[in-house]
């Protein structure tokens, strides 16, 4: 499903350039729950933001679903966004004056799907995260792991082919973010491919293999005995 | 590109953020009315200009005696000029070449009555061609006539509102009215597009007036006009000829500047006219200003609004909105809402000088008005300025990497 080669990113600081990412290869078949860990600035939400077309790639070859991903325009690549990837962040990035359904049915909409096709699927998805009660509800009105929820199934009505969630449970409790985890993980099942960012070992754990970077480079890439976080739910 | 959807979701951004709609709209709005009602008076100092000077014949000199201040023939200085009908006749020899119209004016108010109606009014001793200088128009019956002149005939002209005023809905034609402890028979009634002073005014001939004031032949003023083909440059001979003609006559010295005064219309009229154009000018600039002052607003609101919704947008693109629709959709919610509230501010701005009418008359502002196209295209110029504004942030926006707009703060 994704194919890195020897893949390098820095960035300019001023005079100096900061070599982030220092030759990564990695690659992730379909269906795969990939936890990147890494302390910060080892480059693991740089490599993220690479997959995820939200940034640009210096040298090396990035292939996604057999697609060269290069030279791509912002257009180009905000289409390739909508088509094969769905984003969830750590600050969960709803927008403030939309409600749940509108927000879930939003890269619908940039689908060109219309309305009351937008309004069944996003309820649909909306159902799946269990929020499907709260459809009318704006975010301020919602709980941290409910946001969460909402924007995992806006990550997915728009049926990516990779899930790529950034730090999902940064913002939220040890038991709110198990219940996110268990949705991640319930949604793997289903056959998604997921990419998760994270810091936490516990997290990690609940993922199917954990890749490992530090300075730019990957240290560890080893397939782990999953946890599965509904035990703790 | 017509777009339901589009337009749906435009209209949720704007219902959803009421406040920073409200303020760009206002500010447009606020922009073009100021400039329409700025522009409207512009156009009423105008008219009220217009309204003055260009009711009377241009082409007519004035002639006033006053006292002299100098000493000259034998003559003290301080002495008292006066024209008589002699003055007219030897005008009217002298000067044929020049000459189109000539007649003296001798103005006095009296108390007039009709039954128990009764008000105070300019009258005027004029002759026939009187009518000329003022540009009366004869609505019924007819002007003084020489034969008035000869027979010293009480026959008066009266104005169409000193007809309503005092014979209401009767007709004043063959009535007899009072001047004074004087009967007078109305012979016809004028209208004049100087006014509603202009239209109170009533005419007889001036052998009359002179007859009332014991047979005298004292004239106040007399209006001279010149044949419009001469042009300007020989009035101003025609003027200067006049002058001399009369000093000598009248044994005054040719350098006193009083004893005798000429007035021209025209210099006059050119010298107002010059001042209510730079009004105009200064009126207009000012609306311009206000104008600009609406598109600087828009542009700041625009990089407010813009800036604000950094975050959102870079939402918008990670869930694959193309720059294009990201311009295309502020844009659009920028020009829907100057079109809205600038058509809604020009509006009101017409609406309010069409209802002004005469009531800033007193500040010599008479009839504002814009005309609809002048409004339509500055509107117009304000919404294409807003877009511009509204377009260089949004494509600034539109190219931010998404990564840059959803960084944490």
């Amino acid at each position: 499903m994704i194919k890195i080669k020897n893949l390098h990113k820095s960035y300019k600081m001023g005079s100096n350039s900061l070599h982030v990412l220092k030759g990564i290869d990695f690659e992730v078949k379909e269906g795969e729950l990939v936890a990147i860990m890494g302390s910060s600035g080892s480059g693991k939400s740089t490599l993220l933001n690479i997959i995820g077309m939200l940034d640009l790639l210096d040298t090396g070859e990035y292939n996604l679903d057999q697609v060269p991903i290069s030279n791509l325009d912002e257009t180009k690549a905000a289409q390739y966004r909508n088509k094969f990837l769905g984003f969830v962040f750590q600050s969960f990035n709803l927008i403030n004056y939309k409600n749940a359904l509108e927000n879930v049915s939003l890269p619908l909409y940039y689908q060109r799907i219309n309305r009351k096709e937008r309004r069944k699927v996003a309820l649909n998805y909306l159902d799946k995260v269990g929020l499907k009660e709260w459809a009318t509800h704006l975010p301020s009105e919602l709980s941290g792991g409910q946001k969460q929820r909402v924007a995992i199934a806006r990550a997915m009505a728009a049926k990516p082919k990779v899930l790529l969630a950034d730090e999902p449970t940064g913002a939220l409790d040890s038991k709110t973010s198990y219940e996110v985890m268990d949705l991640i993980q319930k949604i793997n099942e289903e056959g998604k491919t997921i990419l998760v960012v994270t810091h936490e070992e516990d997290i990690a754990k609940m993922c199917k293999r954990v890749v490992k970077l530090k300075d730019g480079i990957i240290v560890e890439d080893k397939i782990v005995k999953q946890v599965l976080a509904s035990k703790y739910v | 590109m017509f777009s339901l959807d589009r337009w749906q979701e435009i209209f949720q951004t704007i219902a959803k953020n009421k406040l920073r709609t409200f303020l760009s709209g206002f500010t447009v709005a606020l922009g073009i009315f100021i400039f329409v009602i700025l522009f409207g008076f512009g156009n009423g100092l105008e008219n009220t200009f217009k309204e003055k000077f260009l009711d009377d014949a241009t082409n007519t000199l004035r002639l006033f005696a006053g006292k002299t201040s100098k000493p000259y023939k034998g003559f003290k200085s301080n002495r008292e000029i006066e024209f008589r009908n002699s003055d007219i006749e030897d005008i009217k020899l002298n000067f044929p070449f020049y000459l189109q119209y000539i007649s003296p004016r001798i103005q006095r108010y009296s108390i007039s009555s009709y039954k128990n109606q009764s008000n105070n009014y300019p009258t005027r001793g004029v002759s026939p061609s009187h009518s000329y200088f003022e540009k009366t128009i004869i609505m019924k019956g007819r002007f003084i006539n020489e034969n008035d002149l000869k027979l010293k005939a009480k026959n008066i002209v009266i104005g169409r509102l000193v007809a309503i005023d005092l014979f209401k809905q009767e007709e004043p034609l063959g009535k007899f009215m009072s001047l004074g402890d004087v009967a007078f028979k109305v012979v016809g009634v004028f209208q004049d597009e100087g006014g509603d002073n202009e239209e109170r005014i009533i005419y007889m001939p001036y052998t009359t007036r002179q007859l009332l004031e014991k047979s005298n032949d004292r004239v106040d003023q007399i209006l001279v006009s010149f044949k419009p083909k001469l042009g300007a440059k020989i009035a101003m001979v025609f003027e200067k000829k006049l002058r001399l003609f009369l000093k000598n006559k009248k044994s005054i010295d040719p350098t006193d500047k009083n004893g005798i005064y000429v007035r021209n219309v025209a210099q006059q009229l050119e010298q107002n006219q010059l001042f209510a154009s730079v009004l105009k000018y200064i009126v207009t600039f000012v609306g311009l200003g206000t104008l600009l002052a609406g598109i600087i607003g828009i542009s700041n609101i625009m990089v407010f609004v813009v800036k604000e919704r950094t975050k959102e947008l870079g939402v918008r693109k990670a869930l694959g909105a193309t720059p294009r629709s990201v311009i295309g959709m502020i844009l659009q919610e920028s020009i829907f809402i100057t079109t809205l509230s600038g058509f809604i501010g020009m509006i009101i701005g017409v609406i309010i000088l069409k209802n002004l009418g005469d009531n800033l008359d007193d500040y010599f502002i008479t009839d504002p008005f814009i005309n609809i196209s002048t409004a339509v295209f500055s509107t117009f110029i304000l919404i294409i300025f807003g877009a511009i504004a509204g377009y260089i942030p949004a494509k600034r926006a539109a190219s931010i990497k998404p990564i840059v707009a959803l960084r944490d703060e």
